[in-house]
């Protein structure tokens, strides 16, 4: 018994021959913040669309809280507890803020969702679909309880960001603004109450305001004990929120240990920056 | 066994013509070109009439035949598709299909409807080799194919415009920045196709004998589903996916007989999208990389229909009408809120769960025959039969497509329109020859088979249709199959099961298109295989689409403009298709989200 949440083992995929991700082990503790930097096409992102099953791998373990999930597909992973976000902004263009959300807590509802632990057994999946659909038509008093649950939790999402937002509440994702796209992923994944949130690039496109508001509530999000594995680019960010980083290079892990440790590390330097600066320092 | 396998080359050989101008549009537009269906008739047709009218030699018609159709496809997309494509794939694909009907029914107006004798302008049994014989027509026809795809490939490889097509096919947007004339490139894959399309029809015609303005149909789907089998875009696929098509057909019928034609080429496309979800030669790739994507999902915001509007509506709907109007009012009426409840259901599977079905055909033939046997063999009343209808054809319908749901993209509407070929073929085979003296409705033992009986009860029957939609639309179900339709990889990544909510939101629509189905049978007290066609599944799509394509009310709009305001033009049936082409078109232009979306 591990006192891991997330286990990565000996984890590998290929592309027609090109290794994106090339045998790499890491762990995250529950509570922990790890991020993985590296230059462009060193992996990152395909090492989080493996640990999300968005692609699946070539090879490898996957342990989340003891529960392989390697071999899942996506939807079973979120269940286990795993959400993300997406490096260009993936929201349900065609639903409100506050729906975007709604969908997010799928995967935790009970009462609307009746006989859910059929829904991966092969010739029965078709009961729990119909009972659902019962559930939306008719309702049951414990489903309207739990409808009641799911708003309240939508209202504290948007609370979360709510000078953003609450005024865009129940305006289509697809009028939003990139910055508020991304905000609304991360409500969304939230929602999903995870044990282990996977945020990738979150300040992709975001300018300087933006971002310092992104690292308070990353900050937040820390110390409200919320575990996370981030890939981001913006160094600063990530030496502030993270309790470990790991760097990779050509789809290998070339460094990993406390943001300081990384920071000096030769290594590390070389690879990412070039000889010449330090991580994080100025330019000379 | 030999005389087979030649006619399978030569079917084979006029779907991988057709095939290769689809796959071609498709790669550099990512529009499926219905009006490349009509090139197979009209190029028929026009050949019969310089040959067998003026009686010009057979080479010189078929070079007129590729003049003609280049002409006609290159101003079809200059004036149409192209301004068109701009909106939405989907309003493009529409436009396309309107454009088909206009062109199927001038040419009928032309040459008139009647199936025409094409002449023998070549020995078809001269050779003969061991016992296999053949002619000199079907030498000219597979070396004329051969010879075009030769020169095809070169021009695509080393031509400069060829290239260009390459091109823009893997990366419009990158061509355009490349300062490749996108739109050219898009004319000459247009007037590639539409030239295919009049040579494969001239083919068809002169391999069955026989030529007629609306023959276009079966041969284009038929080239569509090559495309599709060998998968979009790939030319080599293409003819490939031909070739095989006609040879499996031809075996097909060798043994099963003519009805088993289109069972076997839609249960091999089924096959081959399960197995290979990107076709034989396609790829699908691994995230689909827009990260909007919204699949075919416009933009825009739904209308506010303020109360007093519904309230209107519903008083002149369910009370003037019934009252004050004639038989040939209220069965009109009646049409229209069959299709309404049809449309309504057929809402959520299009425009929440986005999956654009194309054979809804099936399911509503399901619900007409089963309430039909219901009451003719079993002891079921109308009131018992036509709920129990609407779950047989989701049953069935369900159970017929459960494999396909993971087919992907513009993929899973061809799975769909097979699924929904594939049950109207098997009803055929099974009872060809149509039920008579189907009961109506009785109540207390006063017969309901009235024109304001039938009116009366099909508007209760639409009202609780929107009523339940409304109630699933606005649950956490209908927000998470919505999901579904707007990204597949993030509602996954939410733990939406997609495959699985995909199937009930087709199952939904498929229940509603059964009770509407059951509710036809009842009216006509006939029903045959025939009524059950390709037309009224792209029917039911073009209703959801006109009204909004995910609003339940929108299809009660579609319905009306569609069916009501047709049924108007009915004293002029040529020039009926063309009005409902011109509508489609200037919806698609003017408001391509539909008739209830404002455009954003």
């Amino acid at each position: 018994m591990s006192a891991h949440l997330l286990d990565v083992v000996g984890l590998e995929r290929h592309f027609d021959g090109l290794k994106a991700v090339d045998g790499i082990s890491f762990s995250v503790a529950p509570g922990e913040v790890v991020s993985i930097i590296g230059p462009n096409g060193s992996g990152k992102t395909t090492t989080l669309n493996l640990v999300t099953g968005t692609i699946p791998a070539h090879g490898g373990t996957i342990t989340l809280d003891g529960v392989r999930i390697d071999h899942a597909d996506t939807a079973r992973i979120a269940e286990q507890g795993v959400a993300r976000t997406f490096q260009n902004g993936r929201v349900f263009a065609t639903l409100s803020v506050a729906d975007n959300i709604d969908v997010g807590l799928h995967s935790t509802l009970h009462a609307s969702r009746p006989f859910r632990r059929l829904s991966g057994v092969f010739l029965l999946r078709w009961i729990p679909l119909l009972a659902e659909l019962f559930i939306a038509v008719v309702g049951t008093p414990a489903s309207r309880r739990e409808q009641r649950r799911i708003e309240e939790v939508v209202e504290t999402e948007i609370h979360r960001f709510e000078a953003r937002l609450r005024p865009r509440r129940d305006d289509p994702a697809y009028s939003l603004s990139y910055a508020n796209r991304r905000r609304t992923e991360i409500a969304r994944a939230l929602a999903l109450q995870p044990k282990l949130l996977v945020l990738d690039e979150p300040t992709a496109g975001m300018n300087q305001t933006e971002t310092a508001e992104v690292l308070s509530q990353l900050l937040e999000l820390k110390a409200e004990g919320q575990t996370i594995l981030l890939v981001e680019h913006k160094l600063d960010l990530v030496l502030t929120v993270s309790d470990r980083v790991i760097v990779m290079d050509g789809g290998r892990i070339i460094a990993q240990g406390s943001p300081e440790h990384v920071r000096r590390d030769p290594a590390v330097v070389e690879a990412y920056l070039g000889r010449r600066r330090g991580l994080g320092g100025e330019p000379e | 066994m030999f005389d087979t396998l030649i006619a399978g080359l030569l079917r084979g050989n006029v779907y991988a013509l057709g095939a290769v101008g689809i796959s071609l549009v498709f790669g550099v537009m990512n529009v499926v070109n219905f009006a490349q269906f009509s090139f197979f008739g009209l190029g028929a047709m026009l050949a019969w009439f310089f040959v067998a009218q003026i009686g010009l030699p057979f080479w010189l018609a078929l070079i007129l035949v590729v003049v003609i159709c280049s002409a006609l496809g290159l101003v079809i997309n200059i004036a149409v598709v192209r301004p068109l494509a701009s909106f939405l794939p989907l309003a493009a694909m529409l436009s396309t299909y309107a454009v088909s009907q206009i062109l199927d029914n001038v040419s009928q107006i032309a040459f008139t409807a009647q199936f025409r004798v094409f002449p023998k302008v070549l020995p078809t049994s001269d050779f003969q080799v061991g016992n296999m014989r053949f002619g000199t027509s079907d030498l000219v026809m597979l070396g004329f194919t051969a010879a075009t795809m030769v020169v095809m490939a070169l021009f695509l490889k080393y031509g400069k415009i060829g290239r260009a097509i390459r091109a823009t096919a893997q990366d419009q947007e990158a061509a355009l920045q490349m300062g490749i004339p996108v739109a050219l490139v898009q004319h000459v894959a247009f007037v590639i196709a539409s030239a295919l399309g009049g040579v494969a029809g001239v083919f068809i015609a002169l391999y069955v004998g026989i030529a007629n303005p609306t023959s276009g149909m079966n041969v284009g789907m038929t080239s569509f589903v090559a495309a599709t089998l060998g998968g979009l875009g790939s030319l080599v696929g293409a003819v490939i996916g031909g070739f095989v098509l006609g040879i499996l057909e031809a075996f097909g019928i060798h043994f099963f007989g003519d009805s088993a034609r289109e069972i076997v080429v839609f249960v091999v496309l089924i096959a081959v999208l399960i197995l290979r979800p990107g076709g034989l030669l396609g790829r699908v790739p691994l995230i689909s990389t827009e990260p909007l994507t919204g699949t075919f999902l416009g933009k825009g915001r739904p209308l506010r229909i303020p109360a007093w509007v519904w309230l209107i509506a519903a008083v002149i709907g369910g009370v003037v009408v019934p009252l004050f109007g004639g038989d040939y009012l209220l069965m009109t009426g009646t049409q229209v809120l069959i299709y309404a409840i049809i449309a309504a259901g057929f809402t959520v599977t299009a425009g929440q769960a986005g999956v654009l079905a194309l054979g809804q055909a099936g399911p509503i033939a399901l619900g007409a025959y089963a309430s039909a046997l219901l009451t003719l063999h079993l002891p079921f009343s109308f009131w018992t039969a036509v709920p129990t209808a609407g779950l047989v054809a989701a049953v069935i319908a369900s159970v017929l497509a459960a494999p396909i749901w993971g087919v992907k993209g513009h993929y899973i509407s061809i799975a769909t329109l097979g699924v929904g070929t594939v049950i109207v073929a098997i009803i055929r085979l099974v009872e060809p020859q149509g039920i008579y003296g189907i009961p109506g409705p009785q109540w207390g033992g006063v017969s309901l088979s009235t024109p304001v009986g039938f009116y009366l009860i099909d508007f209760v029957v639409l009202l609780i249709t929107l009523g339940l939609m409304w109630r699933i639309r606005n649950s956490h179900l209908g927000r998470v199959i919505s999901s579904v339709g707007s990204d597949e990889v993030a509602a996954l990544a939410s733990g939406v099961r997609v495959r699985d909510y995909k199937a009930l939101a087709f199952a939904i629509s498929a229940f509603f298109a059964g009770i509407g189905g059951a509710l036809l049978a009842h009216q006509y007290t006939y029903i045959d295989p025939t009524i059950f066609t390709m037309l009224m599944s792209l029917l039911v799509v073009t209703i959801v689409i006109m009204g909004g394509v995910s609003l339940p009310h929108g299809a009660v709009v579609g319905a009306l403009v569609l069916i009501g305001a047709m049924e108007l033009l009915r004293f002029t049936p040529e020039l009926r298709i063309i009005v409902y082409g011109l509508v489609l078109i200037g919806v698609v232009r003017f408001r391509p989200g539909g008739v209830l979306v404002r455009n954003s």
